[in-house]
């Protein structure tokens, strides 16, 4: 599928203009849905001051745009982004991006919260908080985990 | 060769981002490089690359389990991702 971009990138990002991207001129979608995720001020319970975002270039790209199109697989989707950044980033800085279009709601939003449960476990980025106390690696969740693994075997609609 | 690489927590107990290894027969698979890894490094070296969760990836997929490896790939170490 042709549609699906993944950037990964230091620079901070406008969500309307990427959304308005994701339409075609045919005007055949009905529907886009977008997530985007923001650095938070606490963490773990603790205040947390900045983020600093690292990641595997090449092997970050490739696995964002294999879960995109595992994405354009199962749900009738008409295009797909993801932008994530790097680097460093303030509290209330903006993270990730992720928006599909399509022709009616439901694959849009299933598509949307997929590729978001595939990035946070397969996607190779890391990040390490700054908090009063020094900095610290972020543990990965098993939740995060568990919203993935729920995804197999669970046909698309 | 072998191009070795370290992510986050595990490049920094290493102190080590990349290594380059030349090639030969003992180091054919992900267990035998990590092994000759830890030969090399000593002590803190298994400390860090045995550690649990320690995800692995060959020529950019993760593998679960020992996987061949061929002259000209690249290796990476690293801990479970925490993006998005």
């Amino acid at each position: 599928m042709n549609n699906l971009n993944v950037s990964v990138q230091t620079e901070d990002f406008d969500a309307a203009c990427l959304q308005r991207e994701l339409l075609s001129a045919s005007n055949k979608e009905g529907a886009v849905v977008t997530f985007t995720g923001y650095v938070r001020s606490e963490n773990a319970g603790q205040c947390i001051s900045g983020l600093l975002l690292e990641h595997y270039s090449g092997m970050t790209e490739r696995s964002i745009l294999h879960i995109l199109n595992q994405a354009a697989e199962r749900w009738p989707i008409a295009a797909a982004s993801v932008v994530h950044r790097v680097g460093l980033l303030g509290v209330g800085d903006q993270i990730v991006w992720v928006g599909v279009s399509s022709a009616h709601r439901e694959a849009a939003f299933s598509a949307c919260e997929f590729v978001m449960d595939y990035l946070k476990n397969e996607a190779p980025f890391w990040k390490k908080e700054s908090t009063a106390k020094g900095d610290r690696w972020v543990e990965a969740r098993a939740t995060d985990e568990e919203r993935a693994r729920r995804w197999t075997g669970q046909t698309g609609n | 060769m072998l191009k070795v690489l370290f992510f986050a927590s595990v490049k920094e107990e290493l102190d080590c981002s990349a290594l380059e290894i030349p090639w030969d027969q003992s180091i054919d698979s992900l267990d035998r490089l990590q092994a000759r890894l830890i030969r090399d490094g000593g002590p803190s070296w298994r400390v860090a690359l045995e550690r649990k969760n320690m995800i692995r990836a060959v020529n950019h997929d993760m593998v679960t389990d020992n996987s061949p490896l061929k002259d000209g790939d690249e290796v990476a170490f690293f801990p479970p991702v925490t993006g998005g």
